[in-house]
């Protein structure tokens, strides 16, 4: 099952409509790295509402890709994860360590918003 | 021990993996277990599933309903005849990975279960099994 992943201005957005293969997660990964350089993107949105389990190579391919879309100039941030997902996750020991999360959609836009506003204005400057 | 319901997902490819806790999932929300304990459940098997596939390329999840001591359990047998673990000990120790994974697997599914077995003979495979009861 391939991911959409949605322009929509400067950012990108990746909406998880069911639950993915191992697969599944590397194409997206691969898919995101490659057009946050086509569409020249600040920023990437992972929404992760509908799935139900992260498990540990889930959560490694979300970190991955976290820290490839960093290394590509844009930020990423994971939004939507289910009370029970953070529970189990953490039970795991997988805690996404350096990957911006947050509650949905909309809270995903403001991160981004802020972070990429502060990062033009560093750039701005020099 | 009698499992009612029993469910056999074989795990040959990745698709299994999903297959297998999906199957966890549905056999946790028939037993009556909370949407935590449903999640609880599926991200073991998935772990299990992919440990199978990592490590032996070929196994089984076996998933069944244990009601026998007046509880309402779920009971998961992971199985497979590939390598087998040298040292159970060490495989149970946080961080150890022989795969260069993130070395959590066993002791990850130890921690989101109520009780843990595992047998493993080096050349012959292994069997993880877990139950979680429904609180």
């Amino acid at each position: 099952m391939e991911v959409p992943i949605l322009k929509q201005y400067h950012y990108l957005i990746a909406t998880i409509q069911a639950a993915l293969t191992d697969a599944d997660l590397l194409h997206l990964r691969d898919a995101l790295v490659q057009r946050v350089g086509k569409f020249r993107s600040r920023g990437v949105i992972v929404d992760v509402t509908a799935l139900d389990v992260v498990d540990s190579f889930a959560s490694r391919t979300l970190r991955d890709i976290a820290h490839m879309i960093r290394l590509r100039g844009a930020e990423t941030v994971i939004v939507g994860i289910q009370p029970e997902v953070a529970f189990a996750m953490v039970q795991l020991g997988l805690n996404l360590e350096g990957v911006a999360t947050a509650l949905d959609l909309e809270e995903g836009l403001a991160y981004l918003d802020e972070k990429t506003k502060t990062m033009s204005e560093g750039s701005s400057g020099r | 021990m009698p499992l009612t319901g029993t469910i056999r997902v074989p795990i040959n490819s990745d698709v299994d993996i999903v297959k297998a806790r999906q199957s966890g999932r549905e056999a946790a929300a028939q037993a009556g277990f909370s949407h935590t304990d449903m999640s609880l459940i599926a991200t073991a098997i998935s772990e299990l599933a992919r440990n199978i596939l990592r490590y032996a390329k070929h196994g089984e999840i076996v998933i069944g309903h244990d009601d026998n001591s007046g509880k309402q359990g779920i009971v998961v047998v992971a199985r497979d005849e590939g390598p087998g673990i040298r040292s159970i000990e060490q495989a149970l120790q946080v961080g150890f990975s022989t795969s260069g994974g993130l070395g959590l697997g066993l002791p990850g599914v130890r921690r989101l279960t109520d009780e843990f077995e595992i047998s493993s003979k080096p050349g012959r495979g292994t069997v993880v099994t877990i139950k979680k009861w429904r609180a």
